[in-house]
């Protein structure tokens, strides 16, 4: 048993030992199977007779370019690691190629299309602790403000279909609250602010496709992720009382609408 | 005996048995994988630990395994055979059956790289673009639905996968891990696989 399990073993090792037809005699065979003639076999153009009389030049300006042009890899790597590009990749990587966000262990929230000012807004919350959050604390404290706004400006021309895996029977019923609010609980139509499209304005977010289990975490846990620095009050206090006052379903509901829109 | 009770015997012995042919069948598909991953399934050489990895991963990796894309070495020197003839009902099964089988850590890094590395898993390199990788794998290294459990994987299996990234190897894996992989340079590399390494 131990024999014929060793020598298995051995066979990656052995099979490459056989005439298998490799590179160029496999492409050749390959293409007289097709009827065409392999490249070495075919009728040769002429060539264009080039005169000497340039080459050397051209050797001179060629080897002054190839040596000038380069940077030491350390030079490239800083130079690059601080560019917009390199941080746009470093946000894609988290929030999805087109910044459609991306259900991770946590829900990492789209960003595509998102305002500009609450963009920026966010980041520097993020910084000065008004928002809580370790990841996107490291992630905005290299940024500086022509960077973070810069990183703003990208993102909100970004228009993906939204990932919309919310439950879609919930929907219906989320509508009703976003656009009528809840008056019997003094909650205002999301849609007063947010817009009737929860494309949202200036300092108020975009909703729309926001992913689902985002939207439910962020209404369920308002207090304990925003507002934290009770020095510096933010704008994010005149969410608090709507998040306190929605129910679990009713926050599911508007949830499950708002992800589905475009 | 009676005839009829002979036959009552008789097709007893036959579903009896039948039964146990099935369910050898079954075991027999877990006992090819345990040739190499382990009795237990914790890992053993090369090849990693499945036990209580995400059965999802698990399925994943088997398509790709038998798509081919994933190329990285191992892979295509005992994996591409071993999933080459696996139905998908087959590989649902495995995945369900190792996401089920209790984990042990492997305790195989290096001790004092392991303050470095949970530094970088937790917190991540903001300078160097590097993201933390609690987002998507978890505080603990737990992983979730389709992204890998990474706790109590082996060092040498966790540095050589976050290595063969940044060699161009299994490029079409899931977005974004070949761009971050690739950005960890060998020291941060070591760290990391050290730390999760001993993440129970």
């Amino acid at each position: 048993m131990s024999i014929i399990w060793s020598s298995s073993l051995l066979w990656p090792y052995l099979a490459h030992e056989r005439a298998l037809p490799k590179g160029e005699e496999a492409m050749s065979s390959s293409l007289r199977w097709m009827g065409l003639a392999p490249p070495d076999e075919r009728p040769r153009r002429m060539m264009k007779v080039v005169s000497l009389q340039l080459t050397l030049p051209v050797a001179i300006l060629t080897i002054v370019f190839l040596t000038t042009g380069r940077a030491t890899s350390a030079d490239r790597a800083g130079a690059s690691k601080g560019t917009l590009e390199a941080k746009i990749a470093y946000c894609q990587d988290c929030h999805g190629a087109l910044g459609q966000g991306y259900r991770g262990y946590y829900p990492i929230p789209r960003i595509a299309g998102q305002q500009t000012e609450y963009f920026e807004n966010q980041l520097r919350a993020y910084v000065e602790h008004r928002r809580r959050n370790n990841i996107m604390f490291n992630v905005a404290r290299v940024l500086s403000p022509s960077m973070r706004a810069a990183l703003a400006g990208k993102f909100r021309a970004f228009n993906p279909r939204p990932l919309a895996d919310g439950p879609r029977g919930l929907v219906a019923r989320g509508e009703q609250i976003f656009q009528s609010g809840v008056p019997e609980s003094n909650i205002a139509a999301c849609a007063a602010c947010h817009g009737p499209d929860a494309t949202g304005s200036e300092q108020i977010p975009r909703l729309a496709g926001q992913l689902y289990p985002y939207v439910v975490r962020v209404l369920a846990n308002w207090s304990k992720e925003r507002g934290q620095n009770p020095a510096n009050p933010d704008t994010s206090i005149i969410m608090k009382p709507v998040a306190h006052s929605l129910t679990r379903p009713q926050i599911e509901a508007v949830a499950a609408y708002v992800n589905h829109l475009r | 005996m009676k005839p009829t009770s002979l036959k009552m015997t008789v097709l007893a012995t036959i579903f009896y048995a039948s039964s146990a042919w099935t369910g050898h069948a079954e075991s027999l598909a877990i006992q090819n994988c345990n040739w190499c991953h382990g009795a237990s399934a914790q890992g053993y050489a090369p090849a990693p630990r499945l036990a209580g990895q995400s059965d999802k991963y698990i399925e994943n990796q088997l398509i790709s395994f038998s798509n081919h894309t994933r190329d990285n070495p191992f892979s295509r020197l005992y994996m591409w055979g071993a999933a080459a003839n696996l139905s998908p009902q087959v590989a649902h099964y495995l995945a369900a059956y190792f996401s089920t089988v209790p984990p042990k850590a492997a305790d195989d890094g290096f001790r004092d790289l392991v303050a470095i590395g949970a530094a970088i898993y937790q917190d991540g390199i903001p300078d160097a673009n590097i993201v933390s990788c609690v987002a998507c794998h978890g505080p603990n290294a737990e992983g979730a639905a389709e992204i890998p459990r990474l706790g109590g994987l082996s060092y040498y299996y966790l540095k050589r996968r976050l290595e063969q990234w940044g060699e161009g190897f299994n490029a079409a894996a899931k977005f974004p891990m070949p761009q971050i992989a690739s950005r960890l340079s060998p020291d941060q590399i070591e760290a990391l696989a050290s730390y999760l390494s001993f993440v129970n």
